[in-house]
Formats: C-alpha cells, sequence, structure tokens
C-alpha cells in the first residue's frame, strides 16, 4: 500500500524503529535523573553544577553527537546504539531539573512527618517523595517525549534508519508526498508518546482527581 | 519517662536554640512545652526523636540513651503528629494510619483492622478510610494525624504544635479528644504549644521556656498561674491568670429552677423577662423575649444564643462565664446536656470568695470559715495538677 508516492509498509517499519529510538533513551533517561535530581535536591554544594551540567548537554547539537559518539563509544557508526545513547542524554538533560522541582515540590511538613513515622531517606524517597513528585516529573517527561520524537530524525543524516530517511529521501528526490507523511508520522508518534504518559500519569495519581471533587 | 540531660543544641558555635535544658516528663502524664516563638520548644521537642540532634547533652527514655537507638527505629517507636497534620497526600486516609506498622513489618490485613481501630478511636469511622486527605477538613486532617501515630500503639507520643492550625472550635473537640485518649491509653505525651491556654488545659506539667531555649519555670498549671517564678513568666501566663486559675477549681453552686419554653410551643407568659428555650429532650438552645416572639410559635429565628453553658459540676470559671455571658444574667447550668437550672454570678463570686484556692490558700483566709455553698469545695482533679 502507498500513500503519496510512499510505501505505508516500509513507513510503519520506520515508525516502529522511530519509536524505539525514542523511546528507549525516555525511559533510560528517566531512571539516570531520578537519583541525579535527588542528589541536586539534596547536596546544596551540587545543585549548581548538577542542573547546569545535565542542562548544557542540551546546547549540544545532536548531528555533532551522532557523529562523535562512535568514536567515544567504540561503535559503529550506523550502530543504533550511538542514537539511543544520544537521545539517552538529551532526557537527561531535560529532566534532571525536573525531578529536582518535582521532589523540591513535596511540602516540608510531609517529608518532615515521613521522617518522623520512621522511614529512611531511601524508603521515604521511593514511598513518598517520588510518588508525590509523579505530575511534575511527567510534565516534564511529556516535553522530552516530544524533544526526542523530533530529534531522532536527524539521525537520517548519518543513515540510521527511522522516519527521518523519509526526509532525505524526499530532499533527494524534490518530492513533497514523503516529507508530508514523514511530518504526519512524528506528530502521530509524539501524540501517541503524551497520551501513554498521561495514562500512566491518571492511573498513578488517583489522588489528584479525588482531591477536586 | 522521658528525660533530658543537660540538652543543648546550637546551630552556630555561641549561639545556643536550646540552653542546657534538664526536665522530665513523667510516664502517662502530658507534658507541655510551651513559650514564645524562638524559644526552642519545637527544637527540643525534635531532639526526643533525633529528628535534631543535640550538640551536647543526653536523652533517654525509660532509662535507654536514644543516641544509642538508630534514628529510624527510635521514631517508629515514638507517636509523632506535626503541625498542619503533615499527611501524605497521595496515599488513602487508610494507608496514612497503616505506615507505620507497615514500616515495622506488620502484614497488610494485621495493620489495616489495627488502622480501622485508631480512626474509630479518634472519632473518624466507616467511609473516612477511603478517601484522600484532601477530602478531608482540617479538624479531620488532624483527627488522621493523631490516629497515625497512634497506630503502633506506641508508649510515647509527641505533638508539635498539633492544633494551631485549625479553627477554634474543631480545636477544643480535638484538645478534649486527646485529654480523653490520654487518660484511656496512658501514653506519655510531650506536646509543644505557643498558647499558655493550651498548655493549662493539657498539661500535667507545664515548662515554660524563654528564648534562648532557657528553661524559665516547670511546674503543675495551677502552679503556674498562681506562683509565676518571674516577670517573664508572669507575662507570659497573661492578665487573665486570675480568671484561668478558676479552671482548676470546683464547688457547689446554688442552682435556681428555671422553668424553660420548648421549641414551636406557644407562649403562654408575657412580659419582658428573658426566656430559656429548650428542645425536645431538654437542652437548651438559647433565650427568647416574649415581646419578639409575639404570636407565634417560639421558632430557631427567635434564639439569642449568647450565653455559654456550663456543666452543673463544671469548673468555677466555666459556672462564672456562663452568668456572664447569659443576656437574662441566669447562667445556664446543665447536667449530661440537659438543663438543670441556673447559677447567678453574685452567687458564683461568692463561692468563689470562700472557695480555698489551689495552693491552700483562701481569700478570706481560711478554708473552714465558710458554711454551705462551699461545703465539699475543694481543688479540682489535684490528685496530679
Amino acid at each position: 500500500m502507498t500513500a503519496l508516492g510512499t510505501d505505508l509498509g516500509e513507513v510503519a517499519g520506520f515508525a516502529a524503529q522511530h519509536a524505539y529510538l525514542a523511546g528507549v533513551p525516555l525511559l533510560l533517561g528517566l531512571l539516570i535523573s531520578l537519583p541525579l535530581g535527588w542528589v541536586a535536591l539534596r547536596r546544596r554544594w551540587l545543585t549548581p553544577p548538577v542542573i547546569v551540567g545535565t542542562g548544557l548537554l542540551y546546547t549540544i547539537p545532536s548531528l555533532a553527537l551522532f557523529v562523535l559518539l562512535p568514536g567515544i563509544l567504540g561503535t559503529q557508526i550506523l550502530d543504533p546504539i550511538n542514537v539511543v545513547v544520544a537521545m539517552t542524554l538529551y532526557t537527561i538533560a531535560l529532566l534532571t531539573r525536573t525531578v529536582a522541582d518535582g521532589l523540591g515540590s513535596v511540602p516540608d511538613h510531609v517529608r518532615q512527618a515521613a521522617t518522623a513515622m520512621g522511614y529512611g531517606p531511601l524508603r521515604r524517597f521511593w514511598a513518598v517523595e517520588l510518588p508525590m513528585a509523579v505530575p511534575v516529573i511527567s510534565a516534564g517527561l511529556r516535553v522530552a517525549a516530544v524533544s526526542n520524537v523530533s530529534m531522532v530524525s536527524v539521525a537520517a543524516l548519518i543513515g540510521v534508519s527511522q522516519l527521518g530517511l523519509l526526509f532525505t529521501d524526499g530532499f533527494s528526490r524534490s518530492a513533497m508526498g514523503p516529507i508530508v507523511v514523514g511530518v504526519l508520522a512524528c506528530v502521530l508518534l509524539a501524540l501517541l508518546f503524551d497520551l501513554l504518559i498521561l495514562t500512566l500519569t491518571r492511573l498513578l495519581t488517583p489522588w489528584l482527581r479525588a482531591a477536586r471533587t | 519517662m522521658i528525660r533530658l540531660e543537660g540538652v543543648t543544641k546550637e546551630y552556630a558555635p555561641g549561639h545556643a536554640a536550646v540552653d542546657h535544658l534538664t526536665l522530665e516528663a513523667a510516664t502517662g502524664e502530658i507534658t507541655v512545652l510551651v513559650g514564645p516563638s524562638g524559644c526552642g520548644k519545637t527544637t527540643s521537642l525534635r531532639m526526643i526523636n533525633r529528628m535534631i540532634e543535640p550538640t551536647s547533652g543526653h536523652i533517654f527514655i525509660d532509662g535507654q540513651d536514644t543516641a544509642q537507638v538508630p534514628a529510624a527505629k527510635l521514631r517508629r517507636d515514638i507517636g509523632y503528629v506535626i503541625q498542619h497534620a503533615g499527611l501524605f497526600p497521595h496515599r488513602t486516609v487508610l494507608h496514612n494510619v497503616m505506615t507505620v506498622p507497615r514500616l515495622n513489618g506488620w502484614g497488610r490485613a494485621r495493620a489495616e483492622s489495627r488502622a480501622r481501630e485508631v480512626l474509630e478511636l479518634v472519632g473518624l469511622p466507616g467511609d473516612f478510610a477511603r478517601r484522600y486527605p484532601a477530602q478531608l477538613s482540617g479538624g479531620q486532617q488532624q483527627r488522621v494525624g493523631v490516629a497515625r501515630a497512634l497506630a503502633s500503639d506506641p508508649s510515647v507520643m509527641l505533638m508539635d504544635e498539633p492544633f494551631s492550625a485549625v479553627d477554634p472550635i474543631a480545636r477544643e473537640g480535638l484538645q478534649d479528644d486527646i485529654l480523653r485518649l490520654q487518660q484511656e491509653l496512658g501514653t506519655t505525651i510531650v506536646l509543644v504549644t505557643h498558647d499558655i491556654d493550651e498548655a493549662i488545659k493539657l498539661g500535667h506539667r507545664v515548662a515554660v521556656l524563654r528564648q534562648g531555649g532557657i528553661l524559665a519555670q516547670f511546674s503543675s498549671p495551677a502552679d503556674l498561674l498562681a506562683h509565676p517564678a518571674d516577670d517573664f513568666v508572669a507575662d507570659f501566663v497573661g492578665r487573665d491568670r486570675g480568671y484561668r486559675a478558676l479552671s482548676f477549681q470546683q464547688a457547689d453552686v446554688p442552682v435556681h429552677p428555671e422553668e424553660p419554653v420548648r421549641i414551636g410551643e406557644q407562649l403562654q407568659r408575657r412580659g419582658d423577662q428573658w426566656l430559656l428555650a429548650v428542645d425536645a429532650e431538654g437542652r437548651p438552645q438559647g433565650w427568647v423575649l416574649p415581646a419578639e416572639v409575639a404570636e407565634a410559635a417560639v421558632a430557631l429565628e427567635h434564639l439569642h444564643r449568647g450565653g455559654t453553658v456550663s456543666a452543673v459540676d463544671g469548673s468555677l470559671r466555666s459556672l462564672l462565664d456562663a452568668a456572664l455571658s447569659s443576656p437574662s444574667g441566669r447562667g445556664v447550668v446543665t447536667r449530661d446536656g440537659v438543663l438543670a437550672g441556673t447559677v447567678r454570678a453574685e452567687e458564683v463570686l461568692s463561692v468563689i470568695q470562700s472557695a480555698p484556692r489551689p495552693d491552700g490558700t483562701s481569700i478570706q483566709g481560711g478554708a473552714g470559715d465558710s458554711d454551705g455553698a462551699a461545703a465539699g469545695v475543694g481543688p479540682q482533679q489535684n490528685e496530679h495538677r
């Protein structure tokens, strides 16, 4: 099946690749941002270097990162691992501050109550601070998801298979069709990620809806 | 028993928030730490469960040096009630209350049945358990806070300004409940407040702290009111201390019969005399002026509710207040909530004149020279206050 001069089967394959390259780094980035954000919040002297340092990662041009990483990691230039690592770095850049903000949004008296009940720092983090930070972290995650989906397409320039290839293809053939299809697929994918994050957030925060009734 | 021994907390060298504080909170009693802001009362409280570590000195709970117990373990054995309740907003009331039992390794079922038990105990039965904290009023939240602190049946409970953020009516109810619970459970409680009235109402013993965490006086509430140790304490205890001290005195005051009218009833009597209205069960509701009721039946909109109501065996303070606050000058007294009669201010005052005071003296210079009304007079709850 074709549309606007593209093979939709091929587009679906690209989309799956694209989802993988944008989604896996989202999870990895979140996992790494949690301890980073926690440390940034808990150790005052570490706040500026961690927040500014991770934030600066975002200013590295993605194309440069895609080209540089094989040299650093010892991988092949076409290895999708490069893209995963690069996107993970961008996710960390976006999420570390959000995680710190989210954990910081837990009211002081709640944190103190948790300590007074006899929670150690680690249990308190999992049982009280993290669940309460979910709404803020989720907002950051949605931004990071959209950013990842859009940025992954740049990897087409180094030939990694995903929706971005539709843009390079359209460009080289001076054809609008693949470009339009690529943009639509990217938007659809971003919406899908957004919906997924929203649904998960809803499931994790029944208490927020109860508060409004 | 909780014993603080020369406990000092310095946040910066030479600037003590608490300075060599030594005091004992007796087992099974409520000890209140009271003082102006900056007197180190909260710091002192938090050093007991090691939320704050003392710079020097020792704290013992039943002879055990708290510094020798791992902090998290120590805290699980001590109930803690914080200002604003500090409930976990993401957990239901039930799960909030289950927190400490679960931390102590109880199974889910056992923790849950215990949580329902304590919720009942603090007056939040049934469907409150499934709600989230944001769905409760401030007073209800603090009840959950108390339930959460009681869930693992601690022998010691710390309360940090527990009622200062709730409205006055809810506060009074909570205070009464704490007194009742403490008596039922025999918990050793250390409570921090800046409100001297609350300190006097709740404390078996009251420690007044001054700026810089120095103990100014540690004594029973009655003693505090009768014999402030110095100007600071006298000042802090306030102007109304003579009146407040009446809270600790109880005496028989002549009760006059009162012929009430029932709400919904047609008035048989006329004139400009205030009449007391009661409901179907005989509970006082307010005062009415016959002129305002005219031909109508007595209804809620006719009621003047200015007067306070005292129990017939209430303190001299509440009896006097009932008489003084009543628009008719007749103070309403009840027995088990039902109208018992009225008292007169001048008669309450004459009983006060002749009654022995908490410190054993009497205004007339001796307890023996009055008769009748003062028979059986004695300081209230003198066993421990």
